[in-house]
This record gives structure tokens, sequence and C-alpha cells, in this order.
């Protein structure tokens, strides 16, 4: 026994750094949507960075302790109570056998990442241990948490606690933020006045906001340019004949409501695609919660890359200030 | 053929269009480009997805530079040219029961949701395609077999591209709204596309029947998913097999003990020839499953 489920939270799931090469069979990366806050979790209780971690969506859940441990709260600003008394976020607290770890209401941000030293000890399935729940893949039993799970945890050494991560590397997360987009894939579709519209407009996040995609609303109603839709394509002038989806990428079904999809994605379909969120933005969509606003930026791929490069700079400054 | 279209998804994903339009030799130029691109083993390729006239490659742009990932995919693109595409792939046969209880009843449940609200999937699809009633649509839709030209969507799950004449391909709209509620292993139908329900959830296309053979088991308990966890493969050739229900009761029981099979042989598919006499070819390749 390691860890008992009590209540489990909304959506509480075993994530790590993903699984990759098995898109091709519509097997998605899977993996903490937020990996930025995965990492340093695990960092901070001596993991490998990408060790399996619970990760909880707008509601964190409540766990009993079977044996002492070592654990780690980042990601969504929620504070952890431990037997009823406040614990740090983005900072290594010890647990004694039978302690009682729950949260207080997430204030900012959507997912909360907790790491135990050691990682969460399910079967690694096609070389991760992340949940793939539409396929009942992987995790704990393929799905997320419930009442009464016990989740084993992998031996650990001592580690240390008070480790905790410079405050200048905790993101901070803001109800509103710029994603940016290179666009691309069917953006030649969209009617001269939607492409506008599409980045002049500010969009809020849908209650339809999973691992799978993020939905959002608000803005003008997006256009496709009239054509005679090619064989196999579908009646709608937002379709496609069914085509890969990349990670990030948004989609505008029936022009009405843009979807971003997250590592959970369905890997490909029948929507025209306008363009794609860079990866170093994906971790910031994680974070966003329901009627939290965004606006999308166009960006070359030149830009894309630097803000790559940014925050691969920002994770070597962290391993390297919680290296043991 | 319209010019190979090429787009960046982001930092990480290089889209390429081979058509707007599906066809066999888009799909064909797409499966040529893949597997070259596998055998050259590229550095920092993460992910290899053919599609049904298309294809998308996912990589490390820390590893290999968006333009030169790009680069490399035109130089294959040109290598691969337009010789004669031989594929060298494998035709199975996949039990239907049509117009089955379980797709029924979802059906009904969503009938505000269907351009037809008066009939079910399967009649409103025999009618728009011009076949006198149902049983004619069944003896269309399983007579000539279907070439697997893309795997996704959720895992496991092929798309189905019937070889006949364009002419003569059955094409339907999805559901007006998708339904929210799909059984596991419903034959379905969409646009010009088929395609086999692997898990329950979501789903637009038209439901004609259901299948008792499993395509995708993370727990492998059939002899035929023991290599990997998702059957099909794009490149496959499928042959539906209309059954009743006795049959299918008996290989659910099968299923569940673990000795169902499927009839699978190695045929190699030559896109000259089948496009030459589709019918002729078509039925050779249904010979070859029945060992003539």
């Amino acid at each position: 026994m390691a860890i008992e489920v009590l209540k489990p939270g909304l959506a509480t799931t075993v994530q790590d750094a993903g699984r990759p090469g098995y898109y091709h069979l519509g097997i998605p990366l899977s993996g903490a949507l937020d990996q930025y806050a995965l990492r340093l979790a695990n960092l901070l209780v001596g993991n490998d960075e990408g060790a399996a971690a619970l990760e909880a969506a707008l509601l964190g859940p409540e766990l009993v302790f079977r044996k002492p441990a070592l654990v780690a709260v980042t990601g969504g600003e929620a504070l952890p109570r431990l037997n009823g008394q406040p614990a740090p976020r983005n900072a290594a607290f010890a647990v004694k056998s039978d302690d009682r770890l729950a949260f207080d209401y997430m204030k900012l941000g959507a997912r909360l990442y907790i790491a135990v030293a050691g990682g969460i000890d399910v079967p690694a399935v096609l070389g991760s241990r992340s949940t793939y729940g539409l396929g009942a893949l992987g995790g704990f039993a393929g799905r997320k948490l419930a009442p009464g799970d016990v989740l084993p945890l992998r031996d650990a050494p001592a580690g240390r606690p008070g480790r905790a991560a410079p405050a200048e590397l905790v993101p901070s997360y803001p109800k509103e933020l710029e994603l940016r987009v290179v666009t691309g894939l069917y953006f030649h579709r969209l009617t001269e006045e939607s492409a506008a519209t599409f980045f002049a407009d500010v969009w809020t996040v849908a209650p339809e906001a999973d691992r799978i995609g993020y939905r959002f609303r608000k803005g003008r109603a997006l256009a496709f340019r009239p054509r005679r839709q090619p064989f196999g394509a579908g009646s709608d002038p937002s379709n496609i004949v069914d085509a890969g989806y990349p990670y990030g990428s948004i989609q505008v079904p029936g022009g009405v409501e843009p979807i971003i999809l997250h590592r959970d994605a369905v890997s490909g379909g029948g929507y025209a695609m306008i363009g794609t969120v860079i990866s170093a933005d994906m971790d910031r969509i994680a974070q966003m919660q329901p009627n939290n606003t965004a606006r999308f930026v166009r960006v070359e791929m030149a830009e894309a890359l630097a803000a790559r490069a940014d925050y691969k700079a920002r994770l070597g400054r962290l391993r390297a200030a919680l290296a043991p | 053929m319209s010019a190979v279209r090429y787009s960046f998804g982001g930092d990480e994903h290089v889209f390429v269009e081979l058509n707007e339009e599906m066809s066999l030799e888009a799909f064909f130029k797409g499966m040529a480009i893949c597997g070259e691109l596998q055998r050259r083993a590229v550095p920092g390729v993460t992910e290899i997805c053919p599609a049904n006239a298309s294809y998308l490659i996912r990589f490390d742009p820390d590893v290999i530079r968006p333009e030169a990932m790009l680069q490399g995919l035109q130089e294959i693109e040109a290598a691969v040219g337009s010789a004669d595409l031989e594929l060298k792939t494998r035709i199975v046969e996949i039990p239907v029961l049509y117009n089955d209880p379980w797709t029924r009843e979802t059906l009904m449940r969503f009938r505000e949701r269907h351009q037809d609200p008066s009939s079910t999937d399967i009649e409103y699809a025999a009618r728009i395609n011009g076949y006198g009633s149902v049983g004619d649509f069944v003896a269309a839709h399983s007579g000539a077999p279907w070439f697997v030209s893309m795997v996704g969507f959720v895992a496991g799950l092929p798309f189905l591209f019937q070889m006949v004449d364009r002419a003569k391909q059955i094409e339907v709209p999805k559901y007006l709204r998708p339904r929210t509620d799909t059984p596991k292993l419903t034959v379905g139908h969409g646009g010009c596309f088929g395609c086999i329900y692997s898990v329950r959830g979501a789903g637009g296309y038209q439901m004609f029947g259901i299948t008792p053979a499993p395509i995708y088991d993370p727990a492998q308990k059939l002899p035929y998913l023991r290599d990997f966890m998702v059957f099909f493969r794009p490149g496959d050739i499928v042959k539906w097999k209309p059954i009743t229900r006795e049959e299918y009761d008996r290989d659910v029981a099968a299923v569940e003990a673990g000795t169902f099979t499927l009839a699978i042989r190695p045929v190699s598919f030559s896109l000259k020839a089948f496009l030459g006499d589709p019918k002729g070819y078509s039925r050779q390749l249904v010979e070859a499953l029945h060992g003539h």
C-alpha cells in the first residue's frame, strides 16, 4: 500500500513525459499537459523529471499516504493541506504514514501536479505510464482515479524536504493570455475577413476543455471560402478529406468554435485546421480554466523557434537550480 | 493531380497534402513517401502518420531544422516519383452483422440529429445511393474489398476506402450533429469513407452494423492482437462478410473464450493493375482470401 485515494477530484490521472511513436495508429502522446509543472514537481522530490506523477484538473484529490514519502505540488494555484494544515507549493515536503493530503479550491491555473519521490509505480505501457482515457490505456487501469484506488509507489532513496523552486522559475497563470500561432495547414480556406477577426477577437475557454482539446467561444464565427467540395471531403465548407491533426492545431468545425488539440488529441479527422499553437505555449493552454480568455497572435517560424529556445533555457536553469 | 502542398504545423510538424480530393493514387504516394522516410531513419523524426490523401510528420526542431525537414520530404517525393506503386500487404475478412439491434437502439436515441429521422441510417444510405432495398445495399457494401487508407481519430480506428469506380462508391453525409454515443465495433460510413469504431464513444458517421471482431485491445487477449494491441495498418485490405445473428453470437462467445480468429492472407497489391481492371483485380484479391 502506498497512496490511497479518498476523493479523486474531477479528473485526476497518472501522467509522465508521454508516449511518442504511435500517433499513426491513433494512440496520442498523452503525458502531463503542463510538462514544465510536471518536471518541476519531479525535480523537487529528486525524481527523473519525466517520472509518473498525478495530474489533477480544476479540483485537487484527497489522498492518504500509507507510508512515509517526499511530496511536491506544482501547477495550478490551490493550497495543499496536510492533515488540515497549509503545506508549501513548489517545494518538497515530507509526509508520514496515514497523513492526509487535500487541496483548497484552485484560484489560478487549471491543473496541479503531485509528484512523490520514486514516482507512481503503475506498469509502463508502450514505454509510458501515462493515462490515455479514450483508449483505456496506461496509467491506473487506463482511467481517471476513483475513490478507493490504491497507487503503488516505486522505492526511492530518502529525499530532502525543503528543496524549493526559485521564485523566478515558478510560472504564473494569468486569466488572460496570448497564444502564439503559426498559420498554415488550411488557413487559406478562411475568408480574408475571418483570417483577420480570428486574431482580432478575444476568445473565451468553453466548459468543453479537457486533455483532448480546448474549445473556445465568444469570438466572431469564422467563414470559409465557398468552393465545390473535393471528392471525399464532406459537404460543409469547414470539411476536408480526413487528415492527420498536429498537436496544438486549431480546427473550427462549422466555423463556430475553434478547438485546440492537446496531448490526448484525436489523431485525425475531417475538419480544416487553420494553424498551430507553438510548442512553447502548449503548457500555458493546460493552465487555462473555463472562462479564461485568450487572444491569438500570429507568429512566423523564427519566432516560434526562439520561444522554444527560451522555454528550453528556462528548463535548463530549473535543472541547474534543483540539481542534487 | 493538383500540386502537392507543404505546410508547417507549428514548430514540430510538417503537413503534406498530396491532393485535395481522395484518391488511391494520393494515398499510395503518401504510403510510399512515409515508407521511404521510415527506411531513412532520419534523426529527429518522432511520428510518421500516413492519412487518406495527405500525411503528417512530427519532428524535433532541436535535432532537425524545420526547413531541412521539409526539404527532405520534398526530396523523397521527387525520388518516389510516379513509379508503379506496389504494396506488400494483407487481406482480412471482417464479419458484420448488418442492421444489428445495438446500433439500431443507438441511432433511435439520436434521431433528431439525423437528416432523415423517419428511416434508419442504413435505409437512408440505401435510398440516397440508389439501391432498391437494404439487401441490395448490403450486397454492394460487402461485395468489393476496401482499403485501409488511414488509422486514427482514436486508437486503432481504420478509415476504409471502397475499391470500386468512383461513380459506384457509397457516399453519405455525416450526422447533422455528432452523436455522443456509438457502440464499440460499429461499422460506420461518412463521406466516402467507411470505418470501424474501435472504442465506444462520440461519432458522426452513419451506422450500418456491428462486427464481433475486436480490433483494439490493450490486454491483447486474441491471437491476432498478440503482436500489437492495434490490429489495422494503413494499406490493409478488408472484405466484409455479412453474418447472421446466430453467427454473431457464436463469434462473440469465441471472443470471450479467447479462441476467435480472423481469416488473414498476405497479398501484393499493384495500383496500376487495379486501376486497369478494378472489378477483375478485386475479385482476384478476394479469391486470395479463400485460398483459390
